[in-house]
């Protein structure tokens, strides 16, 4: 077994946004101190500023910018809030702690700051990622949602308290939360060659159970449903960092195709961001196909599903001959099923079959 | 009307006292031939007045007895009563209701409009029955002289034209004219385009003062506008509208428009949806003043005239004579106009205010957080961008004039002024001066501020330096101010 040790010179994140954070209160109290109102400038976020880069592989924002200004009646509330929340982050990096949407949101009462709900937090923490260009993750705000990770990596903590630990991923057969302390720790090594993401738990726990972390050499990851950002940014790092290529399985319905599409390629609501996506990651299945070649059980798409398909067969993430080849045969079948639907096979035929053959096909 | 109505419901006379202030106090007690439409007199009585001249009694008693269901009326008669001391504000009105309940309406001015003039019909307004009325009266000869004599507006040059054009010779005896000759006479005179148009002394308005007074006084509105439209004449009547509209303060608001209608100082209660009046306030497009329907507003007006044109026999609506609309609407279109002006007035104020509520809640935070994101323990002084001075503080005002505190505003292009009278009952004198080089400009004139009340002013112009200045507005009556000067930066 050859075990990979992590090279990549890990850059201190949080130091820079840190730093950014800093010269941003310095520049509002020159700004004041001289008798002018403080403005922010950043990227507009509005659609029709949102466009596709096939060079970057995901949305991104074009080069309008808006201005707030502190001058500005509509805006003043507003820009208060952003550098209320730009100074509570901050308080959060310097005490290396971490916090939720949910709770910036009523952290901010005790401040004297009021957020009529918690819509609008979210969006001035938005906008906060938008100005200083890095996304929440790296200022310490965390999703509240949790997905897990097993496998073979060593990692290192960096949160206090546990400076320096080590530990690794496969001494849970549960797996490990991936939470603010996972996604901050360093990876030391892995003997792993793969990363396999899974939308289900009841498949994640087969897949422990029937040890494909061993047989396929794989760490293995469980997203419930669309992956949080904290999972997209931890699997972007396996494949940054490691080097490992990333075989992703969904449900074969316009939902879980777009599980996957959203690890690959990020979401337009993300477009200010650079660090969620893993485009080299691989849609590994369920696909439309599978249900005619491996004869799954299937349900009959419903009107929802197949609008939504006509959605995804225009969006620019989409174009690409297997994701279109593969729309055309949902939309010929008007057929759907879900990863589970192999076990009309035995529990294992998952396993033992369809994954060493979809591995096989992709090439790995 | 309401001899007659007590007269049919209780076949009692009335009784009518009255003096001018001279020797004699004169009593009648009447009845009214209703076939031949004159007066019965059952008494007669002369009573002396006091010698002392300042001693004398002076004024009108008139009583009748009349029968009614006063359960069904109430709300109409003290509507009635309301009204009534509206357009008379220089009249005290005591009211005791059959239940036993005291009702007031108090003077609020001493001053009463001038009594109007006594004058001879205008030509364009008389009828048949007029002319003849006339013939069997006059003493004059000829019919230069009748003309002259009997008609109003219409001199020797007139008359000598008027003749001429219509054919009748000047020195026709008016007596001798025939049934036929008099009715040519009357249509002769409408057609005449030579008289000139009535004059008004003849009417008595309210007049603008008077009629703001009646409307404060009784709907207590927190704004009024009163306009008196020129007199104006129709068909030989000359008239004057006099229109007010209140807003705010006690005025309710109501889904519709309230309207109050006044003909010779008398309210017309019934029938408002007939009225011509109500036609025009309900076409009037309001949105284009900033006012909608459902604001509480109240529109007043005043018809006054020789002849009200009314539309029935029942004297409660009037009817739409164009030359009465086309005042009425005019003179609605100028005191919407002044309030279309005070509120969007108001509406910038309220607007300003909210700014500089939100720059004063907002800026000290983004001062305070800024510094502790960059790590400095003193926040950035805001001031050069917005400030806010109390310059005057629980302030005790005597009968003379005395500065604030100075406001230093060369930083700042808008500044706003906000002083309020916080004393129970006494009111303030103010003004507020603008250093401009080293002279002290009048910025906002001396007003008077009643007990409770405010002034919110945005401030024009540049100056280097802003105070208040206040005082007791009657001596020994100090009052208790509180005001402030706010600054911000553009």
């Amino acid at each position: 077994m050859t075990y990979k040790r992590n090279n990549a010179r890990t850059v201190d994140l949080k130091s820079i946004v840190q730093k950014k954070l800093e010269e941003m209160g310095a520049r509002f109290c020159t700004e004041i101190n001289r008798g002018m109102f403080p403005t922010v400038r950043m990227k507009s976020r509005s659609t029709d500023n949102i466009f596709y880069s096939q060079k970057h592989r995901q949305y991104i924002l074009g080069d309008r910018t808006v201005t707030r200004s502190s001058r500005n009646i509509a805006h003043l509330r507003p820009f208060t809030q952003m550098v209320w929340t730009a100074y509570f982050v901050h308080e959060l990096l310097r005490q290396k702690k971490t916090s939720t949407l949910r709770d910036v949101y009523y952290s901010a009462q005790a401040y004297d700051i009021f957020f009529k709900d918690q819509s609008e937090s979210d969006n001035i923490i938005t906008d906060l990622e938008t100005a200083i260009e890095h996304s929440r993750e790296s200022f310490n705000v965390f999703p509240e949602e949790r997905s897990a990770v097993f496998g073979d990596l060593t990692i290192q903590y960096t949160v206090p308290g546990y400076e320096n630990r080590r530990m690794n991923l496969s001494s849970h057969p549960d797996g490990v939360m991936i939470g603010p302390a996972l996604t901050d720790a360093r990876f030391i090594e892995t003997s792993a060659d793969k990363v396999i993401v899974i939308e289900k738990g009841a498949m994640f726990t087969r897949f422990v159970e029937e040890r494909v972390y061993e047989k396929f050499n794989a760490i293995l990851i469980y997203t419930a449903g669309q992956a949080p950002r904290s999972t997209r940014y931890f699997i972007r790092r396996l494949n940054r960092e490691l080097d490992l290529p990333v075989y992703i399985f969904s449900d074969a319905d316009p939902w879980g195709m777009h599980i996957a599409m959203v690890i690959i390629s990020g979401s337009a609501n993300a477009a200010h961001l650079r660090e969620l996506t893993t485009p080299d990651a691989k849609w590994a299945g369920v696909w439309a196909s599978d249900i005619i070649d491996y004869k799954l059980p299937s349900e009959k798409l419903n009107e929802r599903d197949l609008k939504r398909l006509k959605e995804l067969k225009v969006d620019p993430r989409y174009n690409d001959d297997l994701w279109q080849k593969q729309i055309d045969i949902f939309m010929k079948l008007k057929k759907k099923c879900e990863l589970e639907a192999f076990s009309r096979y035995g529990l294992t035929h998952i396993v033992d079959r369809y994954l060493p053959e979809r591995l096989k096909e992709l090439g790995a | 009307m309401a001899i007659l109505y007590g007269q049919i419901t209780t076949n009692k006379p009335v009784t009518a006292i009255s003096s001018t202030g001279n020797s004699r106090i004169v009593e009648y007690r009447l009845m009214i031939d209703i076939e031949k439409n004159r007066p019965i007199i059952l008494d007669r009585r002369i009573h002396a007045n006091f010698r002392a001249r300042s001693k004398r009694w002076r004024g009108t008693v008139v009583e009748i007895h009349l029968r009614g269901s006063y359960a069904q009326a109430m709300p109409k008669v003290l509507e009635y009563l309301k009204q009534t001391a509206m357009v008379n504000p220089y009249a005290n009105i005591i009211f005791v209701d059959p239940r036993g309940r005291l009702y007031k309406f108090d003077r609020t001015v001493e001053k009463m409009p001038p009594p109007p003039k006594e004058i001879n019909p205008h030509p364009y307004g008389v009828d048949v029955e007029t002319i003849q009325r006339i013939i069997r009266a006059t003493k004059e000869r000829d019919m230069l002289g009748f003309m002259r004599r009997h008609f109003h507006r219409v001199g020797e040059k007139t008359a000598r034209d008027f003749l001429k054009k219509a054919g009748i010779p000047k020195d026709t005896n008016p007596k001798s004219l025939r049934p036929e000759e008099i009715v040519n006479l009357v249509k002769k005179m409408r057609e005449y385009e030579g008289f000139l148009p009535p004059e008004a002394d003849c009417l008595s308005p309210l007049g603008e003062d008077l009629l703001r007074a009646g409307v404060m006084k009784e709907l207590e509105p927190e704004f009024v506008a009163v306009h008196q439209r020129k007199p104006s004449a129709y068909s030989g009547h000359p008239f004057i509208v006099e229109v007010a509209i209140a807003y705010g303060g006690k005025v309710p608001a109501k889904d519709d428009i309230l309207l109050y209608r006044f003909a010779n100082r008398i309210p017309l209660v019934y029938d408002e949806s007939g009225d011509v009046c109500w036609k025009i306030v309900r076409s009037i497009n309001w949105r284009r003043y900033n006012v909608s329907p459902s604001m509480p507003f109240a529109v007043i007006i005043h018809v006054c005239s020789t002849k009200i044109p009314y539309k029935t026999l029942g004297k409660e609506i009037l009817a739409d004579q164009p030359e009465v609309s086309r005042e009425i609407i005019n003179g609605i279109r100028e005191v919407a106009r002044q309030l279309a002006r005070y509120i969007s007035r108001k509406e910038r104020v309220r607007r300003q205010v909210r700014r500089l509520t939100v720059f004063s809640r907002y800026l000290p935070k983004i001062a305070q957080f800024s510094a502790e994101l960059a790590g400095r323990e003193k926040p950035p002084d805001i001031s050069k961008l917005y400030k806010r001075r109390q310059v005057f503080k629980d302030f005790v005002t005597s009968d003379d004039y005395v500065d604030s505190e100075v406001f230093d505003s060369r930083l700042y292009n808008v500044v706003l002024v906000h002083i309020k009278n916080k004393h129970e009952e006494n009111p303030a004198v103010v003004k507020v001066l603008g250093l401009k080089g080293s002279r002290w400009e009048i910025l906002i004139p001396e007003s008077a501020l009643t007990s409770g009340s405010e002034i919110y002013e945005t401030l024009k112009g540049k100056y280097e330096a802003i105070k208040v200045q206040a005082k007791s507005l009657k001596p020994n009556m100090e009052s208790l101010l509180d005001a402030y000067v706010d600054g911000i930066s553009e």
